[in-house]
């Protein structure tokens, strides 16, 4: 029998408790509900795709973040991962991903190829997919191993957690956008 | 009776004279150059005779001597392969350094479209007649022709590596 105490919820944000009622800042309450329901688009095209889908399977279980809901669709997507080399021909395509997701999105460089190239310095790969999109968290490694990506997750979780619901309106956001060509 | 290899070099050189030269067996492969105005008319004579029968074309590629003189710094390495009699043969057309054209192999195999346009995409070997002759395999923005040894392999949007540290110098750099 499952016994419910085990169960683990998420702590309540800091806030003004009495009887039948809590008071605390709208930000903290959607940072909560969005960092621990992150819906991933896994953008995999080599060996760190592989490390994901370990991550995903039940030994290292990323449901247990709240992320067990994989979106194939960009449209139903808030954290992309993106998973291996990315040709310079591939760059538009991943491009166009990360155009078609819904604010607010993040983006997650899993290992060496994604976050600069890797060990690939050559004419035919984009070195590092921050060439074309903007990143929140690069996980390291040739592959990394899944308690790195679960680590970026959380690192991104703790970004999420924490930020503004107004940040995407704000004028450095704009501005990141703007470097980046993305309207 | 297996197809000699003496039998092919006589064939081909009673019918084209000196524009097939160089036979040598190398290693398990028999190999001679033709001369890239008759590349066409050697590859159809290799398929169409009911002798040679080299039915199947295994693979076009080409090949960069930016040493050599300027008739001859670029080849076309074409394989074939008889499966009547279990025989492949190799040639080389030598092209121009400034103009590398020759004539396309499309006419005789379909399966050349897409190795010509590798070809074309690597080398920047035009193949006159190709019914489609632009880039497979890159991006079509690129401007070089990567495997020129003139290009440098390594890409110069790299900013997270510091030469000093890796014991090594830029791009195009003299070493001596």
């Amino acid at each position: 029998m499952s016994n419910s105490k085990d169960i683990k919820i998420v702590d309540a944000p800091p806030g003004v408790e009495g009887s039948g009622f809590f008071a605390t800042k709208l930000d903290t309450v959607v940072g909560m509900a969005r960092a621990n329901s992150l819906w991933p688009l896994p953008f995999a095209t080599s060996c760190c795709g592989i490390e994901f889908m370990a991550t995903m399977a039940s030994h290292y279980d990323v449901a247990r973040f709240g992320s067990e809901r994989m979106s194939f669709s960009p449209r139903q997507a808030d954290m992309l991962l993106v998973m291996g080399t990315i040709a310079k021909k591939m760059a538009p395509i991943l491009r166009q991903v990360y155009e078609q997701m819904a604010e607010p999105r993040w983006v997650i460089a899993v290992g060496a190829c994604a976050s600069s190239g890797g060990v690939f310095d050559t004419y035919s790969v984009l070195q590092g997919i921050d060439k074309v999109i903007p990143v929140d968290v690069y996980v390291p490694g040739c592959p990394p191993r899944p308690e790195q990506i679960l680590d970026g997750i959380m690192t991104l979780q703790d970004i999420v957690r924490t930020e503004s619901v107004r940040r995407r309106s704000s004028p450095e956001y704009q501005e990141l956008m703007a470097s980046y060509n993305i309207t | 009776m297996a197809l000699e290899t003496s039998v092919i070099e006589e064939k081909l050189t009673g019918k084209f004279g000196d524009k097939v030269t160089g036979f040598i067996q190398l290693n398990d492969i028999f190999s001679f150059e033709v001369e890239s105005g008759a590349m066409a008319q050697v590859m159809g004579y290799l398929k169409e005779d009911p002798i040679l029968r080299f039915n199947f074309l295994t693979d076009v590629c080409g090949i960069h001597y930016p040493d050599n003189d300027t008739d001859r710094q670029f080849a076309v390495a074409y394989h074939m392969h008889n499966w009547y009699d279990n025989v492949r043969i190799r040639f080389k057309c030598f092209l121009n350094g400034e103009n590398p054209e020759i004539e396309t192999a499309t006419n005789h195999f379909l399966s050349a479209n897409w190795q010509e346009r590798e070809t074309y995409d690597f080398y920047g070997i035009i193949f006159k007649g190709h019914p489609q002759l632009k880039r497979i395999l890159n991006m079509d923005e690129m401007v070089s022709f990567p495997m020129r040894k003139e290009f440098p392999l390594e890409d110069g949007g790299r900013t997270d590596k510091d030469d000093r540290f890796f014991g090594r110098k830029p791009d195009n750099v003299n070493n001596n």
